[in-house]
């Protein structure tokens, strides 16, 4: 009856522990050199008996994680890496490693740390949980306690794994996200949200480098109970599509569910409109003083990071400006393919503004899909009206200025194209912003929706 | 005496262990002050402790580094409830004799009533390291693991516990009183053998106060080990199904007393307070000697207003009837949303206008 009873402060090295870890097909894309991937989190147990009798197993299987797949890049150019390692990830990373290499010790040791650092990890909280219960009683789950609610298990669980996965697979910073074809110059900054992997990219607007977007730093981020994908209000999704950060609310003004600050985007846009989807109030927030980090799927819809997090973000935000790209599973290019993209995407849209100026209707409205159709108008409306005034003019002068092209993310192959459109005629000029969706027609793209932004 | 056991009466083995610890603490007190210190440990065990205090503290001008005579000091001001004062003194002998486990671990015991469980884990993993085979420490280490395991799960899990907590801490009282006044033979009404009692807490540090410094390292482990049938909290065994009290058909009084356990453990489980409550004798010696009533509101608080089911089974009880007392010895298996734990339970039942009901009760 004693042995059980005896708890061995070496106990770590009773334990077996395996942690399988793979070797990445690949070199990690970006992070630092020397250190540890933790690609698989699977624990097997492995029998060994304890000094007095009794073999004390952590089995802690979170699952299995893939191996990271993105696009294969060209060879890649001069950019300086850039990451910034904020999150706890690093450390969560070390931790399993000891856990692998049974140091429990260690492992509880670098918990303590981490706690220290935030206190209201509840993540770390459970690693910590298990560690010590394990210098007890054999424990055979992750979470092990004894009527410990499933689904808070789960979520923790989950964010373990989106974690060390955002960590192992970083993004190449020779890659490019396909979205951020091009912004407009005084856009420092964009945000590109990856549901799948619970991962906010921050990309700079290297305008040295030709407006090239230059990677900066991921976060972890939380989003929707019900996942991604939104359609309607109320269904506890985070849309997908192209947005901007709306306005900026301070702390003082929000409810402690909101953290440190909040900042609006323009859910629902034109498109959204266009295919139906409703809803409102979708904001990049923080955390509520209590918590250190929410689990990957617990907002209404937000999309929610750390709050430590959120202050680095919010110093890179832009009201009215900084584009907020939320996309189920980032599509990546290499330069080549992104450049290509771009200039294929300039090129159309320098000849619907030249085709214009050419007052030649019919050449103008080459540019416009079948579908394109504004807020108020037809395709036929549309087209009518643009012959009566082309009659009535005897020059016209268009200037795109500030451009920003971003793909739409999902399968149709949609762009948003926003620019100060300068308009000057012989009897008429005219200065607006304006928004336009391009669409994939055939191999062209054509114009399906536009209006002033 | 009509024993149904098996095995021997525990009580008389610990009876005899106790006193081979007084007697060891004996032969190491100096031999010109000798007599004062069992004279000390008799007025611990009447529950004198202002009269202790006195004895041992002039006990003390004469030898003021003795770690015996510190040792009881810090044991008289625990029993006082002076844990400021208690650690002070057990702090002090750590430092002089740092090679004494008891001291350490009272200290955790300390530490880990005021819920300072880091602490107590320090001075645990002390204790052990100056005394590798020290089982009092492993076991209480063990319960301070589990209660800081506990804690984090609670944070991670955002769980509600603070009843579970306060139930704790309060065994922790009880079972640092009883099992002091147990290492010094015979409990009294005042402070009853009823340890950490019928709380359910599993992983509830059910910390023992080390009563005497045995200085002979080697005899300490030994005879800790077997007085102490550990108090186990069994990492989720799921509860036998139904509690079947294994008696002698011949036996009409064990029959009605294994009865009256089962009656008792399924009011328990089905939550039904009154019925429960209704198993002990009007002179039930509550633990630590609260009113009756403090008593009856605090069990039901524990019982009907716990959330979720509730699981009471126990292995096979083993009976000794003696008249109209009987002593009954079984494990208990509880169960309940979050806590779960195996214990040693000890009932002492009387036998009143034919009814068997529980006098004292015991976990450990």
């Amino acid at each position: 009856m004693l042995g059980r009873k005896f708890i061995l402060l070496g106990l770590a090295s009773c334990f077996a522990i395996s942690l399988v870890t793979d070797a990445l097909a690949k070199a990690p894309p970006n992070p630092k050199p020397g250190k540890a991937q933790v690609s698989k989190v699977a624990v097997k147990p492995v029998s060994k008996k304890a000094k007095l009798g009794k073999a004390a197993k952590l089995v802690m299987p979170l699952a299995t994680v893939s191996t990271a797949k993105f696009a294969v890049a060209t060879p890649a150019t001069r950019l300086p890496a850039v990451v910034s390692d904020s999150g706890p990830e690093a450390q969560l990373v070390k931790i399993f490693k000891e856990i692998e290499a049974n140091r429990l010790g260690n492992a509880l040791q670098l918990t303590d740390a981490l706690l220290s650092q935030h206190p209201n990890y509840r993540l770390a909280s459970l690693i910590k949980g298990d560690l010590l219960l394990a210098r007890r009683q054999d424990i055979q789950t992750f979470g092990a306690m004894t009527g410990a609610p499933p689904d808070k298990v789960a979520d923790l669980r989950a964010e373990a794994i989106v974690r060390l996965r955002g960590y192992r697979e970083k993004p190449e910073t020779k890659n490019i996200p396909r979205y951020l074809l091009q912004m407009q110059p005084d856009q420092r900054h964009a945000i590109v949200v990856d549901t799948k992997r619970s991962r906010l990219y921050l990309y700079e607007n290297d305008l040295s480098n030709g407006g090239r977007p230059r990677f900066v730093a991921d976060y972890y981020v939380t989003q929707g109970k019900l996942g991604a994908e939104k359609v309607s209000e109320g269904d506890k999704k985070t849309p997908i599509g192209v947005y901007h950060v709306t306005s900026s609310m301070p702390r003082q003004k929000l409810a402690d569910l909101y953290g440190s600050g909040a900042f609006p985007i323009n859910y629902p846009n034109e498109w959204d409109k266009r295919q139906g989807r409703n809803g409102s109030g979708i904001w990049l927030h923080g955390t509520p003083s209590n918590t250190y980090s929410r689990p990957p799927k617990a907002s209404e819809g937000c999309v929610v990071l750390t709050n430590q997090d959120l202050d680095i973000v919010a110093k890179s935000l832009q009201v009215g400006l900084t584009p907020v790209i939320i996309s189920n599973s980032v599509e990546w290019l290499s330069f080549d393919d992104w450049a290509k993209e771009r200039n294929e995407l300039n090129k159309s849209i320098d000849a619907w503004r030249t085709d214009w100026e050419s007052r030649d209707t019919e050449r103008y409205m080459r540019h416009y899909s079948k579908r394109f159709k504004t807020n108020d108008q037809s395709l036929e409306q549309f087209a009518a009206q643009k012959k009566q005034v082309n009659a009535s003019k005897e020059w016209i002068k268009v200037k795109t200025e500030n451009l920003s092209v971003f793909r739409n993310p999902g399968k149709e192959e949609v762009v948003v194209v926003t620019f100060d459109q300068d308009y000057r005629s012989n009897n008429l000029n005219n200065l607006m912003k304006k928004r336009q969706y391009w669409l994939r027609e055939d191999g062209k793209w054509k114009i399906i929706y536009e209006g002033s932004a | 005496m009509t024993s149904k056991s098996l095995s021997q009466p525990r009580f008389k083995q610990l009876k005899t262990l106790r006193a081979i610890a007084i007697g060891l603490t004996i032969s190491f007190a100096a031999p010109a002050f000798a007599d004062n210190l069992p004279e000390v440990q008799r007025l611990i065990k009447q529950g004198q402790y202002p009269q202790a205090l006195e004895k041992v503290d002039a006990y003390l001008s004469n030898k003021p580094k003795d770690a015996q005579g510190r040792f009881l000091k810090g044991l008289i001001y625990t029993e006082m409830n002076k844990p400021a004062e208690a650690i002070s003194v057990f702090t002090k002998l750590t430092e002089d004799y740092p090679e004494l486990p008891e001291p350490y671990n009272n200290l955790a015991v300390l530490y880990a009533q005021q819920k300072q469980y880091d602490k107590a884990r320090t001075a645990l993993e002390m204790a052990i390291r100056t005394h590798p085979s020290y089982a009092i420490a492993y076991e209480n280490l063990g319960d301070v693991y589990a209660k800081l395991a506990s804690q984090a799960y609670d944070k991670a899990l955002q769980l509600d516990n603070a009843n579970a907590t306060t139930q704790n801490k309060l065994a922790l009282i009880r079972d640092l009183i009883t099992t002091s006044s147990k290492g010094n033979v015979k409990p009294t009404t005042a402070t009853p053998a009823v340890a950490s009692k019928a709380s359910p807490p599993t992983a509830a540090p059910t910390a023992n106060v080390v009563t005497t410094t045995p200085s002979a390292a080697s005899t300490a482990p030994a005879k800790v080990a077997e007085a102490k049938p550990a108090a186990i909290v069994a990492p989720a065994v799921a509860p036998a199904p139904a509690p079947v009290a294994a008696v002698a058909k011949s036996d009409g009084a064990s029959e009605d007393i294994a009865k009256a356990i089962a009656a008792w453990a399924s009011a328990w489980s089905r939550k039904d307070v009154k019925s429960y409550l209704s198993s002990y004798a009007s002179d039930f010696n509550t633990p630590k000697g609260v009113p009756r009533k403090a008593w009856e509101d605090e069990r039901e608080e524990r019982i009907a207003g716990k959330p979720g089911k509730i699981s009471v089974t126990y292995d096979e009880p083993k009976i000794t009837v003696n008249g109209d007392k009987a002593t009954v010895v079984f494990r208990q298996h509880y169960k309940a949303p979050g806590l779960s734990s195996s214990t040693n339970k000890t009932l002492v039942l009387s036998r009143t206008s034919g009814k068997w009901l529980i006098k004292e009760e015991n976990s450990r």
